[in-house]
């Protein structure tokens, strides 16, 4: 019984995009669009993880200077959903605190690019160091 | 020890292989003396589900499939299993009577070997096998009458969500959704969503949340309905909350949110009044006009 | 066809544009510097934005149509945003986002109807910051 499952769970298809520029961010958003229709996601949850992919990965191509989004298909029952990980080699984010909370920005956008997609995610871990870029990983249940 | 567990094995398929008629004949005269699943489930419906139990046994041993786990691992013989505690499920038979029924097919095996297997020591071994082959099905007939409980659980929630958030068209452009009893965030968010989703398709002007049947709100709640209230004005439709109970109102007043961009009417009857009056107001041009006219 | 490959219409004194089902980073700038450019040569009184197509808005986006608004403002005309799909509005309120400054309608049609009468105290923008 939970051998199956588990069996099942290392399944989960994953595929990876380059993130150069910003031709790139319109084929992010179509990559995560299309896997939030496979997955089964509704409507709203459709545009919350695209908006929230949008986000990071404009993030990733202007702030860390360009790196992949993978997108990982989350299989086992009773819980389906999408993990997407977006990483760059870039400088890291100097004040995490900061960044996190609306109105900060170094950059583009209204500074709620971070603190905005983690309110849209069910998951949302950070990883950021100047050695080793940023990581940020999210990852949204269906239903 | 191997060669013992696999001439085990061998032994159970030969006897079972031989005598399936007689197993298949004893069980279903134990199941019609028995209490719990005696009329509820056909004799004609017996026969076919104890042949199909038998045949898939006798496929699974004698399949390379590792004995260890043998009713999980052979796939025909684990839905066999599965599909009989669903089946009898549905048709109101208890989960101890499916177990039950199971075991019984294991004592019919049994006392065939008993008459079959001269061999003292294999008989054993047999039996032992036996047993440990049919407990693990009789637990996962367990395991899927509770997963069968789950979902419809499940279900039900689903549809009682969707019941008690109803949205109702109450004017030309006005929708409202009346809210009864205790709203919880996940609640909160269904009428959000059901709510944006009416104003769009009836391209309604103003919506109505009516709160005189909620006792009371948690903080997560009321950010829910200002973030309707927030969400419904981006889309270009005004929303009105009516029957805002004093302790409701309290709370709003402590989270700090400014109600002065926020349009609220005692009743609902009140609401209905202004939502009429803004419609009228808003109207397009060309429709105002085709309605007073007889030709259009 | 404009410089950013968005049409923008004149009906009178109303200038409007109809937002295709994406909105990219280098089309929305170059959509708004060529509505300011359009606005201040027609002495338009009224933008329409018709976004009824439009299904992902981010913070990028709302930042460039909140600045439409304002430059529209400062040239004398208004700015309403017409038919925001349900799930945009929702993912915009969750992110922070109220799009101060920005008048909302249900379509076009009442875009229209709305710009008809003159501005009222009753008419406010479309979204307040909720968090």
């Amino acid at each position: 019984m939970s051998d199956s499952r588990v069996a099942t769970a290392g399944e989960g298809r994953v595929s990876s995009l380059p993130i150069r520029a910003e031709d790139d961010l319109l084929a992010a958003r179509h990559a995560v669009r299309a896997a939030t229709l496979e997955a089964g996601f509704g409507l709203v949850a459709q545009t919350k993880l695209v908006t929230a992919a949008s986000e990071l990965v404009r993030n990733c191509y202007v702030h860390g200077g360009g790196g992949k989004l993978v997108i990982e298909h989350l299989v086992p029952p009773p819980r389906a959903g999408l993990r997407l990980t977006i990483s760059d080699q870039g400088p890291g984010i100097g004040d995490l605190e900061a960044a996190l909370t609306d109105g900060y920005s170094t950059g583009a956008g209204l500074g709620h690019g971070l603190g905005g997609a983690r309110r849209l995610v069910d998951e949302f871990h950070l990883d950021t160091s100047p050695e080793r870029g940023t990581t940020v990983v999210i990852t949204r249940w269906v239903n | 020890m191997l060669g013992e567990r696999q001439r085990a094995r061998e032994e159970i398929a030969r006897v079972v292989g031989a005598h399936r008629e007689r197993i298949v004949a004893a069980w279903i005269v134990a199941q019609e003396g028995g209490a719990a699943t005696a009329g509820a489930v056909g004799g004609e419906e017996l026969r076919e589900d104890a042949e199909t139990l038998v045949s898939c046994l006798l496929e699974a041993l004698t399949s390379p499939v590792p004995v260890e786990g043998l009713v999980a691992r052979s796939a025909p013989l684990k839905s066999a299993v599965t599909g009989l505690s669903h089946r009898w499920a549905r048709i109101g038979v208890s989960a101890t009577a499916i177990a039950r029924a199971v075991f019984s097919l294991k004592d019919s095996c049994a006392a065939i070997l008993a008459e079959e297997t001269p061999d003292l020591e294999l008989r054993l071994d047999a039996t032992e096998l036996l047993c440990r082959i049919f407990d693990d099905a009789a637990l996962l007939t367990f395991q899927s009458y509770v997963d069968g409980r789950e979902e419809i659980i499940q279900r039900q929630n689903r549809q009682l969500l969707e019941i008690s958030t109803p949205v109702v068209r109450l004017w030309r452009g006005v929708l409202a959704v009346p809210l009864i009893g205790t709203l919880d965030s996940g609640r909160a968010q269904i009428v959000m969503e059901s709510l944006l989703k009416g104003i769009q398709e009836h391209e309604a002007a103003v919506a109505i949340i009516d709160i005189t049947g909620v006792p009371t709100v948690d903080t997560a709640v009321a950010q829910h309905l200002m973030q309707t209230v927030a969400a419904t004005r981006l889309m270009g439709a005004d929303c009105i909350l009516s029957g805002i109970r004093p302790q409701i109102a309290q709370m709003i007043a402590r989270l700090g949110i400014d109600l002065s961009e926020i349009i609220t009417r005692s009743s609902l009857a009140d609401a209905l009044t202004a939502a009429m009056r803004m419609v009228d107001d808003l109207r397009p041009a060309e429709e105002a006009r085709s309605e007073s006219a007889l030709i259009p | 066809m404009s410089a950013s490959e968005i049409p923008i219409l004149r009906l009178g004194t109303v200038l409007l544009a109809g937002l295709g089902s994406e909105l990219d980073d280098k089309t929305a700038v170059l959509f708004a510097d060529e509505l300011s450019r359009q606005v201040a040569d027609t002495g338009a009184r009224a933008v329409v934005l018709d976004i009824t197509k439009l299904d992902v808005i981010d913070s990028f986006a709302a930042r460039i149509l909140v600045e439409i608004a304002t430059m529209a403002r400062l040239l004398g005309a208004r700015v309403v945003l017409a038919g925001m799909r349900y799930p945009v509005a929702i993912t915009l309120v969750e992110l922070g986002l109220g799009l101060p400054g920005v008048l909302t309608a249900l379509s076009v049609e009442h875009a229209l109807k709305k710009l008809s009468t003159p501005e009222s105290p009753r008419e406010r923008p479309g979204g307040s910051r909720v968090r």
